[in-house]
C-alpha cells in the first residue's frame, strides 16, 4: 500500500493550513454536505458576480484528504469564470473517479494533481470529492437565484 | 508495560483458538499478518462455521417446513435445531420465543413496525412514550422514530455521563405512566459501556412499559439468560458472534409475542389463506414470512457450538482481560483520549478513541497500512459521538482470538502514526 502517493506533501500541507477557510460574506448560496459514511462534513458558501465564482469559503470537518481537497479547490476556483471552473471541476472529478489510472494535467489541476494518488484508494474518493461536490451544489443555486433576481 | 512483563489473568488459549479461524492465517499487502481489531463491526468464522455452511449446502440443501422429501426433512430438522441450539444458549423458556431474522436491525424494526399496527394493550398513540438512551445503534434510534412520527408518541432518551454512562438521574421522570416502552443497548457498540438492565427494565415494568433490549454486542461476549435479564424483547445479529452474514434473533416473551400482529405477510407466516383474508400461524412461524436464512441459521448453530463448547464465561473473562491490557496500554499514549468509561468495569471490548492532531480516517488508514484494522467514523452512533463533541472517532474492538501481543501492534502503529502526521 503506498502511502506516501495517498499523503503527498502537498497534501498534508493543505491539510495543516487550509487556504481560504472560514465562512465569510457575502454569499449567494451556502449548502452542507456530509459524507454518509465517516462523517465528514463541510459547509460551504459561493458568492459570484455576473460570471465569476468571486469567493469560496468554507467550514470543513473531517480528514485529511477531505480537507485538503476543499482547500486546494478554493485556491483554484476563485477568481475564475464559472465557466471555467466547472471545466476543472470536471478535471478533477474524472480524476479522482480513475481508479488511479488517469495522468492529471498539471496545468489545469494544479495542487490538485496531489490526489491522484488518493484515487487508488475507493474509501478516500468520497473524502477528496466531498467538498467538489458541495461547490457544485452551491454554485448552481447561486447561478439559479442570479438568474432569478436578474 | 508489555505482556513478557505481565501474566494476564483470564486469558484463552488463544493459539488454539486461532487455528480454528483461517482468515486470521491471511497476509496483507506488503506480507504483512492481520491484526484484526474490528470484531464489534463483524467477527471472524471459525472453520467449523464455514463447514456447516458449505456442508448444508453440498448434502441437504432443500426448502424448510414445504417439502416431504428427505432433504427438505433434514433442512428443516437442521434449521429447526438451530432455533433450539439458540434458545438453550441465551436461556429462553421455550424454543418457539425465538425468531430468525436477517439481522439486529431486521428484529429491532420487526418490533417497532408491529408495535405500530398493534391495536388493544400493546396500542401507542398521541401522549405516549418510547424511551431510548443517546448511546444507541441507529439501529435502536430510527425505527423508534419512524414508529413516534407515525403514531404520534414522542421520543425520549436517558443522556449520557462524562463518564460515558447513562445518566439515570431523571430515571422517575423519563420513565413515567406515559411511557409505553423502552429500549436500550445492554452493551455500546461505541463506548463499550455495559448497562444495568435489570434495574431498568424493573422501573420500566413498573410502569407497565415494554422492555426492548439491542443485545448485539451483549450476546457475543456474555454469558446471556434472557429469562432473568427482565427484558420482555431481545435482539442481536449472528455474524458478531462467529456467525454467518444474513441472520439475526428476536427473542420475544410468549405472551408479548402473542400480542403483537404479524411483521411481513408471505409464505409460512400463515394458518390458512382465502382469497378474503388468512389467518396466522403461532410465534415464531408468525413472524418468519417467506423463505428464511436456512443455510445460515445452521451456520449460526455452529457458531453457537463452538462458543459453548468453550464457555460464554471464558470468552468474557478472555474479552475483560484484553480490554483491560488494551486500556492500560492506550493510557500511554500521549494525546489520545478514550470515550466512554476508562477502567474494565462494567466495560465490552470496544474502546473507542480520540487521537490528537489526526484524524479517525488518517488513522486508521496509516494502521491498515500496518495490517491493522481498525473502524474509524461514527460507528452507527452519531448521537453519542455528538455527545462527546466529537464527529468520530477510531475504534479498537476484541473477541476471544484477540492477542496481547496484537494490542501492542495496535499501540505501536499509533506511535506510527503519530510520526507520519508529525503530531507529539
Ligand atoms: C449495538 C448494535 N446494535 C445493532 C447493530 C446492527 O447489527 P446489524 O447490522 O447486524 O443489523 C450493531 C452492529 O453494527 C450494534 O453494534
Amino acid at each position: 500500500m503506498d502511502l506516501q502517493a495517498l499523503y503527498q506533501e502537498i497534501i498534508l500541507d493543505h491539510y495543516k493550513s487550509p487556504h481560504h477557510a472560514g465562512l465569510r460574506e457575502p454569499f449567494d448560496a451556502e449548502v452542507h454536505h456530509v459524507n454518509p459514511t465517516c462523517g465528514d462534513e463541510v459547509t460551504l458558501r459561493v458568492h459570484v458576480e455576473g460570471d465569476l465564482v468571486s469567493d469560496i469559503s468554507y467550514d470543513a470537518e473531517g480528514c485529511s484528504i477531505s480537507q485538503a481537497s476543499t482547500s486546494v479547490l478554493a485556491d483554484l476556483l476563485i477568481g475564475k469564470r464559472i465557466e471555467d471552473a466547472n471545466g476543472i471541476h470536471q478535471k478533477f472529478v474524472e480524476l479522482m473517479q480513475g481508479r488511479g489510472k488517469i495522468e492529471p494535467d498539471e496545468d489545469v489541476l494544479e495542487d490538485g494533481i496531489a490526489f491522484a494518488g488518493a484515487a487508488k484508494f475507493p474509501a478516500r474518493v468520497k473524502c477528496a470529492l466531498l467538498g467538489w461536490m458541495a461547490w457544485k451544489d452551491a454554485t448552481a443555486q447561486a447561478v439559479t437565484s442570479a438568474e432569478a433576481t436578474r | 508495560m508489555t505482556v513478557e512483563t505481565t501474566a494476564l489473568q483470564g486469558l484463552l488459549d488463544v493459539e488454539r483458538i486461532r487455528a480454528d479461524f483461517p482468515i486470521l492465517a491471511r497476509r496483507l499487502d506488503g506480507d504483512r499478518p492481520l491484526v484484526y481489531l474490528d470484531s464489534a463491526n463483524t467477527s471472524h468464522k471459525p472453520q467449523q462455521v464455514i463447514d456447516a455452511l458449505s456442508e448444508h449446502y453440498a448434502m441437504h440443501n432443500a426448502n424448510v417446513a414445504r417439502a416431504v422429501h428427505q432433504l427438505g426433512a433434514e433442512a428443516t430438522a437442521a434449521f429447526e435445531e438451530s432455533r433450539d441450539k439458540v434458545a438453550a444458549f441465551i436461556g429462553a423458556p421455550s424454543r418457539d420465543e425465538v425468531i430468525f431474522t436477517k439481522n439486529a436491525s431486521e428484529a429491532l424494526n420487526l418490533v417497532a413496525n408491529t408495535l405500530a399496527w398493534a391495536r388493544g394493550a400493546l396500542e401507542i398513540g398521541d401522549g405516549d412514550e418510547v424511551v431510548i438512551t443517546e448511546m444507541e445503534h441507529h439501529s435502536n434510534i430510527v425505527p423508534w422514530q419512524l414508529l413516534t412520527e407515525r403514531k404520534g408518541a414522542t421520543l425520549r432518551w436517558f443522556g449520557l455521563t462524562d463518564e460515558g454512562r447513562l445518566d439515570l438521574s431523571n430515571i422517575d421522570e423519563l420513565i413515567n405512566e406515559r411511557t409505553k416502552v423502552v429500549s436500550l443497548t445492554w452493551v455500546s457498540n461505541m463506548l463499550g459501556t455495559i448497562n444495568p438492565i435489570a434495574e431498568i427494565a424493573r422501573r420500566a415494568h413498573d410502569v407497565g412499559a415494554l422492555v426492548v433490549v439491542d443485545a448485539s454486542q451483549a450476546v457475543p461476549q456474555l454469558p446471556v439468560d434472557v429469562a432473568a435479564l427482565g427484558a420482555d424483547l431481545v435482539a442481536f445479529t449472528g455474524h458478531k458472534l462467529v456467525g454467518p452474514t444474513g441472520i439475526g434473533v428476536l427473542w420475544g416473551r410468549s405472551e408479548v409475542l402473542e400480542a403483537l400482529p404479524p411483521f411481513l405477510g408471505g409464505g409460512e407466516m400463515i394458518e390458512t389463506v382465502t382469497m378474503a383474508r388468512s389467518t396466522y400461524a403461532q410465534a415464531p412461524h408468525k413472524f418468519e414470512a417467506g423463505t428464511p436464512p436456512i443455510a445460515q441459521a445452521v451456520g449460526l448453530g455452529a457458531a453457537i457450538d463452538y462458543l459453548s463448547a468453550i464457555g460464554m464465561a471464558k470468552v468474557a473473562a478472555h474479552e475483560q482481560a484484553i480490554t483491560a491490557y488494551a486500556l492500560t496500554r492506550l493510557r500511554e499514549v500521549g494525546g489520545l483520549t478514550i470515550l466512554g468509561p476508562a477502567e474494565a468495569v462494567d466495560r465490552g471490548g470496544a474502546i473507542s478513541f480520540e487521537l490528537e492532531g489526526v484524524h479517525p480516517h488518517d488513522v486508521s488508514q496509516i494502521l491498515d497500512s500496518l495490517g491493522i484494522a481498525v473502524r474509524a467514523g461514527h460507528h452507527c452512533a452519531k448521537p453519542a459521538h455528538h455527545r462527546f463533541g466529537v464527529q468520530s472517532s477510531t475504534r479498537a474492538s476484541f473477541y476471544l482470538y484477540t492477542t496481547p501481543a496484537e494490542v501492542d501492534a495496535l499501540i505501536e502503529g499509533l506511535d506510527q502514526t503519530k510520526r507520519f502526521f508529525k503530531v507529539a
